[in-house]
């Protein structure tokens, strides 16, 4: 019985072993060195946009990075791409208002002013402007000084000075963020229904907007071509800047950690130069540039004779609207 | 002066992770900050490699180049510091970084991360040595004591290799020559723009 059991025994553990045998070869043909990562040949297989990362055991994830070449690159658009972007959109423009002034001068009413006025802005309108201009000219301040400042004003103050003030800017642009993005939403609001182009801005573009010949006038119904493009501008550029830097705010929150928050603030720097650039050709005509368009945003009201010339099929509409409130006003009995 | 580097010997690392607990403990980092990690590649797969990883002080540092406040500054040994006084938290550094070494001691809503913490080579910081407002900004300075990063010291299978680039790239070389195989120095073409020729 005790012989049965022993060889019971020998017989099983020879099938086990013969099973295993297999198993034991493959281990033995594996050669670890071998088959070692490579680090220079891991980041070379890296494709675009690829970074090296592995399994960590802290809970940051993102930590599990080991090695992101897009740092470079990003490093590369901020410190050499965006100041070219910047320097030539930027002092193009400045370049180009200063040209047209020299060229065209301060464009006059044709007929002077008349004394008479109509209501361009209610309060609200406004308001609207106002709040979102402020933010935008300390959003615009801050921006640039935390991307252009350390070569034009940290030389001018010190390296404590202008870390504090760029601090209370960062501060600044985190929170001016919100009134900002409220302001474009309401103008966009009270604005859109005039701003929907129309055939009338063809003609309007055909002839230049009448801007490069004295007493050149095409219509315009309330806004001419070139300011339904500046509403367009603040709008969708106010949308992608909203949003980008509404990730940029709450970082977690962005979609592919890092990699996300560098094309958010590529999008961001580019686009806010040529945002720049637009407000400022915005802000020139509006007051240096134009006889009597301050008056528009500044008391509200404009003078007639403003008005025909530069919003003609406007001001018709307006008086229109004028003569038929008193029918409209006669109750029904 | 010596150039000083970080080298870790992948193929020696067990990932024990004893390098990550004793910078966290000599400097009294707080929750959240890892000024050194350790990551695993090809994890569970043949040819497994980890990798204890911080800041590796670069030469021509990422950094240093973007910060708008040029709070950076390199040492005469070539550590990368930063001053905390000047630091406004904005992240640039953290999105230049090719090591993901700048952490934030804040979560970080309405971009409000804190002043940014990373390895300092135990170098402390611009406050002046041993005293404690340089601790408590920066940790430890066992540079100024004449000793070298703890993570890198207390190594048990000296895997992270610390201090003179020339003298630890020796030891690594020697290493390779006599077993044979190496999967490289991780990080030095990245941040010395210079591999060890074995």
């Amino acid at each position: 019985m005790k012989a049965q059991f022993k060889t019971l025994v020998a017989a099983l553990a020879l099938l086990f072993a013969s099973a295993m045998l297999p198993a034991v070869a493959q281990y033995n043909n594996f050669q670890p060195t071998k088959e070692a990562v490579q680090e220079d040949k891991l980041l070379r297989q890296l494709k675009d946009g690829d970074r090296l990362s592995g399994r960590i055991s802290i809970p940051d994830h993102q930590a599990a990075s080991l090695i992101q070449p897009q740092g470079q690159s990003w490093r590369d658009f901020h410190q050499n791409k965006l100041p070219t972007i910047g320097g030539v959109v930027l002092l193009g423009m400045l370049g180009a208002l200063v040209l047209f002034f020299l060229v065209r001068g301060r464009i006059k009413i044709d007929h002077g002013f008349s004394g008479q006025t109509i209501t361009r802005f209610a309060s609200l309108d406004r308001f609207a402007h106002w709040m979102t201009a402020g933010c935008f000219i300390i959003l615009a301040l801050s921006g640039l000084n935390v991307s252009f400042g350390r070569m034009v004003v940290l030389p001018l103050f010190g390296p404590e000075t202008f870390a504090m003030l760029t601090g209370y800017g960062k501060l600044a642009h985190n929170y001016l963020a919100f009134p900002f993005m409220a302001g474009v939403a309401l103008m966009f609001l009270l604005w859109v229904k005039d701003n929907i182009p129309n055939k009338m801005d063809l003609e309007w573009l055909k002839q230049g907007g009448g801007i490069f010949a004295k007493g050149k006038h095409p219509p315009a119904g309330r806004f001419n071509a070139g300011q339904k493009g500046v509403f367009w501008i603040v709008i969708a550029g106010g949308a992608v800047m909203s949003v980008s830097g509404w990730f940029l705010l709450f970082p977690y929150m962005a979609p592919d950690g890092v990699a996300g928050l560098q094309l958010f603030t590529t999008v961001h720097a580019v686009l806010s130069v040529g945002f720049i650039a637009a407000m400022l050709a915005h802000a020139y005509i509006g007051s240096v540039g134009m006889e009597g368009a301050f008056d528009a945003m500044g008391t509200g009201e404009v003078d007639i004779n403003w008005a025909k010339e530069h919003h003609a099929v406007w001001v018709a509409e307006e008086q229109a609207k004028a003569r038929s409130v008193p029918s409209n006003s006669v109750p029904a009995e | 002066m010596a150039r000083v580097k970080f080298l870790c010997d992948a193929d020696r690392c067990i990932e024990c992770n004893a390098c990550v607990t004793a910078c966290k403990n000599e400097h009294e980092v707080p929750w959240g900050i890892n000024r050194r990690r350790v990551v695993t590649i090809n994890d569970g797969k043949p040819g497994e490699r980890s990798v204890s990883m911080a800041c590796m002080h670069c030469t021509d540092a990422p950094c240093a180049a973007v910060c708008p406040v040029s709070c950076f500054y390199t040492t005469a040994d070539a550590v990368v510091l930063h001053s905390k006084d000047l630091c406004i938290g904005c992240g640039y550094c953290f999105y230049a970084c090719p090591f993901g070494a700048p952490q934030y001691p804040k979560v970080g809503n309405f971009g409000s991360r804190g002043k940014m913490d990373k390895c300092t080579y135990c170098a402390g910081g611009p406050e002046d040595d041993f005293s404690t407002v340089e601790f408590e900004k920066y940790g430890r300075n066992r540079l100024a004591e004449g000793k070298l990063p703890l993570c890198a010291e207390m190594c048990s299978t000296k895997s992270l290799l610390a201090g003179d680039g020339d003298i630890i790239a020796t030891i690594y070389k020697e290493r390779v020559m006599k077993r044979g195989y190496g999967s490289g120095a991780w990080g030095w073409k990245t941040a010395y723009k210079e591999t060890v020729a074995i």
